[in-house]
């Protein structure tokens, strides 16, 4: 393996670690939804606003640097996919931006729209914002109508590299099947952790508001912790039946850039089975999430940490298995040799391996919101 | 699909409206952030209650805009992918680095600690809260660094070579693009006026608490600490002015000539400190420049290049070319002429042309020939790949009025700035300012005079650079996504809408804050 492929392997695995870590945080807007049928009285929903209101922070600059790794990265994702399904991230943007300062104006006076707009921007970024995350990382598998021709630029009268080859602009990705199954899959996730979480948090607390809080979010809990197992088992099947797009290495031209695609029946299943390590890092965070919810329905305890700690290690399983093993990460379905791999989208070796030495920072960071987190949240 | 001048214009238009906005917010949080932690440094040391008060109202304020600078901010990073797809490609190699170090090392540090410094009160130490309050406002001042080192390099693209196999510039050097003089010049006249900014507006809250007489001490300490932190960053703001000056007529000569509305440029150019531009004036025709104006005789050539008889290309000369000039590593070059760049930026073109037609043949004696012949062809011509875009010598050049009023009334402002600032510490040091009712309408009215000017700088800057998203290498039409303009347009308008709503939530959000005041708020 060169070292320019290894650096595109470990930045995959970044970007892959940091969606992870996104889709854990994102308690923060499966804990919004719990806006309406959970916290019912002001003192409820100010007392749940309150536990998340120290974290939601964490979660946007997550999705900002996970925004900001995947540009520096993968270049040429981010220009076709943000470039081509314009509309799908317009929306997750909108959903994203119209959290940020709900929380901090829903409660001052003199708000202009009323504390029930900000409530109702809240549930819009818990819902919305989930589901059409899921549906954008969907895509990973399910691809996009766009072409791709790095050579366009010489074209005077048609020089766009990457294009969206329908007029839906990728607002048709959210009516595929498959996009909205992981869509509502990591919008139970969300709310499963969130309900975990505001148990974990009011559990702990003193009062009526506090009480009422975490006993509606262990009955809610049932429902929305079955509906997550569920609907995740079933993407995770149809996940593994798709057909996935191969690069051909030994066929590569002898430019070494990337080689032709070949369409492949369960790739999925066919990447996760020749990666032990990775389906045991899946099969690890399936367990954890299975008995983190036994523990909190069946025995009624704090399970928070562990299920979170189990979605991470099963999303960022699944990722790498997308990306990794040589298999097409966003493919083409209007020609599947422009597809994006590793090979053709990644950012040179120097710029890889620059990153890759400010990636070294990523632990302390890591260790610093810890600490922090610790310091915030403990009683 | 063809790109259209108004595909252009609806992304560009989209991008401004979500960076201006983004600067209402982004530099007051740059300011106060660090006078707040001067605040609560002092609280830490004396365990005066007032101090704490004080830190504690500031950090109000700092957190309504705050979010708001999030806000926009999110938008910005998002749109190089939505709006500007081919741009993300052509240099997202360099551009994208940036970007992530700003997440990790800064967006990190300032999200984590703002939770401490804003709701920790209780929760941590006092020194954790304080370490916590300056970690919030370095993150926030570090973050301006890495996205000002993203729009220093597209000013000035050093440390980058073109790869044809991959049809996109690739960075080389990472050091040289970090510490670029472009780079360090405007993170520190960017920084600075953050600082100004965020000292008027503390001065003006605490000058309209004396007018109603109420919170007085606190006020009066507050003006005292903004005053002398104002001063620093008007001082500091007129040396990064003057390096970011000679930066620019190295780098960007048809910016400067811009700024200056001058067409015809001549050994010992003048300074224009005032005049009206001639509407029938084009770089083509022998109108006169201005209407009216007032100028210092050679100053311009002086404050570029330390030197009075230093030549100043103006529009017209840059379009015609033909005089020499130092580019930016101070070497004498010959300036070639509108034309001759176009002409060379289509043989770069035709080159990399070339490169996509034989890269993969099977012949490999003729594609070896082929391409390293393509090879020297693009490496000769690449400074000017840009100008193979363009049509006519007009799409080179920006808009002169908006980039030579926008720059007066930046500096015009910044002398006003001077003044007011040296009479306000006057005043605090006499102890007669709360006395001086004049004084205090000039604190108020300062306010939206200083977002006006933080604003000018910035159209100064991004207007002035036009056409170019990547000086000389790749112009705004060849940047854009391959979306209709009819969407772009769309989501301008939602933007529009959202942000002119947000501004009015915060602003009357913030008004009430500070109608409370320090005593009427329930902390959290």
């Amino acid at each position: 393996m060169t070292t320019y492929h290894f650096l595109q392997l470990y930045w995959w695995a970044i970007v892959s670690i940091l969606g992870a870590a996104l889709v854990f945080l994102m308690f923060v807007q499966g804990g919004q939804t719990l806006l309406w049928g959970v916290a019912k009285t002001e003192d409820e929903k100010k007392l749940l606003l309150g536990v998340l209101g120290h974290k939601w922070e964490l979660t946007f600059t997550t999705l900002v640097t996970f925004g900001g790794a995947a540009f520096a990265s993968f270049p040429l994702f981010y220009s076709t996919s943000f470039g081509g399904a314009y509309w799908l991230w317009i929306i997750i943007l909108l959903s994203f931006v119209i959290q940020s300062f709900s929380y901090e104006f829903r409660s001052k006076e003199k708000n202009l729209l009323g504390k029930k707009t900000y409530e109702l921007f809240l549930l819009l970024n818990g819902i919305v914002g989930t589901i059409l995350i899921g549906v954008a990382v969907a895509t990973f598998i399910s691809g996009g109508n766009y072409a791709m021709d790095k050579m366009n630029l010489t074209v005077p009268s048609s020089n766009i590299v990457s294009y969206w080859t329908n007029n839906y602009r990728g607002l048709e990705l959210i009516f595929k099947p498959f996009n909205l199954l992981l869509g509502v899959v990591v919008f139970l996730a969300a709310r499963t952790l969130g309900l975990l979480y505001v148990y974990n948090q009011t559990s702990r607390m003193e009062g009526d508001a506090a009480s009422d809080i975490a006993s509606r979010c262990q009955s809610k809990l049932k429902i929305t912790g079955v509906g997550f197992v569920l609907f995740f088992v079933a993407f995770v099947v149809c996940m593994f039946l798709q057909t996935g797009y191969r690069v051909d290495v030994s066929s590569a031209l002898f430019n070494g850039v990337d080689g032709p695609l070949n369409a492949e029946p369960y790739a999925y299943l066919h990447n996760m089975l020749s990666y032990p390590w990775i389906a045991a890092i899946f099969l690890i965070g399936v367990v954890l999430v299975l008995s983190g919810l036994f523990r909190s329905i069946i025995k009624g305890k704090s399970a928070f940490y562990v299920t979170g700690l189990g979605v991470f290690l099963a999303v960022a399983a699944l990722l790498l298995c997308i990306g990794w093993g040589d298999l097409a990460y966003f493919h083409s379905l209007n020609d599947i040799q422009s597809s994006l791999t590793l090979y053709n989208s990644s950012s040179s070796l120097y710029t890889l391996k620059t990153m890759a030495w400010v990636s070294l920072a990523v632990p302390f960071v890591i260790l610093y919101i810890g600490y922090v987190w610790k310091k915030m949240t403990a009683k | 699909m063809l790109l259209t001048s108004s595909l252009a214009d609806a992304s560009r238009l989209q991008f401004a409206l979500t960076a201006m906005y983004h600067w209402l917010f982004v530099p007051l949080t740059l300011g106060l952030g660090i006078l707040i932690a001067i605040f609560e440094t002092k609280y830490y040391r004396s365990g005066d209650e007032s101090w704490k008060k004080l830190t504690r109202f500031w950090s109000r304020i700092f957190a309504i805009n705050f979010a708001c600078g999030v806000a926009t901010g999110i938008i910005l990073e998002f749109e190089f992918g939505t709006n500007w797809s081919n741009y993300s490609w052509f240099v997202g190699d360099i551009f994208g680095a940036p970007l992530a170090i700003e997440g990790i090392f800064a967006f990190f540090l300032e999200s984590t600690f703002f939770a401490v410094m804003y709701f920790g009160w209780d929760k941590v130490s006092k020194g954790f809260h304080l370490l916590s309050t300056w970690l919030t406002a370095i993150g926030a001042n570090l973050s301006a660094y890495w996205i000002l080192t993203a729009n220093g390099w597209m000013q000035n693209p050093v440390g980058v070579e073109f790869n044809p196999l991959t049809a996109r510039n690739e960075m080389v050097d990472f050091w040289s693009i970090v510490f670029s003089p472009t780079t360090l010049s405007k993170f520190s006249h960017s920084v600075m006026s953050g600082f100004l900014v965020a000292a008027i507006v503390v001065i003006a809250i605490s000058c309209w608490y004396l007018k109603k007489q109420r919170n007085r001490e606190f006020s009066l300490r507050s003006i005292k600490y903004a005053t002398v932190f104002g001063l620093i960053a008007i001082f500091a703001l007129m040396a990064t002015g003057h390096t970011s000056a000679v930066t620019v007529a190295r780098t960007q000569p048809m910016k400067l000539a811009a700024m200056e509305g001058l067409y015809r440029g001549e050994n010992g150019t003048p300074f224009v400190g005032f005049a009206v531009l001639n509407p029938k004036k084009t770089f083509d025709n022998d109108e006169k420049p201005y209407l009216f104006n007032i100028s210092v005789p050679k100053a311009l050539s002086f404050m570029v290049d330390f030197d009075f008889n230093t030549f100043v290309p103006g529009i017209s000369d840059i379009i015609e070319g033909g005089y020499t000039y130092k580019d930016a590593n101070g070497v004498e070059k010959k300036a070639l002429s509108f034309q001759e760049k176009v002409d060379r930026g289509n043989m770069a073109r035709r080159a990399l042309s070339l490169y996509a037609q034989y890269k993969d043949d099977q012949d490999t004696v003729k594609r070896n020939e082929i391409l390293s012949q393509a090879k020297v062809y693009l490496d000769d011509n690449f400074e000017y790949f840009g100008y193979g875009f363009l049509k006519s010598p007009e799409e080179s050049i920006p808009n002169v009025p908006v980039t030579f009023y926008s720059f007066r009334i930046m500096v015009m402002l910044g002398g006003y700035f001077i003044l007011f600032l040296i009479v306000c510490w006057w005043l605090t040091k006499k102890k007669i300012l709360e006395k001086k009712k004049w004084f205090i309408f000039f604190a108020i009215l300062s306010v939206p005079l200083v977002y006006i000017c933080a604003e000018a700088g910035w159209v100064v800057a991004e207007v002035g650079r036009q056409p170019w998203t990547i000086q000389d290498l790749l112009p705004i039409g060849a940047s854009v996504s391959g979306v209709s303009s009819s969407n772009v347009w769309t989501t301008f308008i939602i933007f529009a809408v959202l942000f002119t709503t947000l501004l009015i939530a915060e602003l009357k959000i913030a008004f009430n804050q500070i109608k409370k005041g320090p005593d009427g708020i329930k902390w959290n």
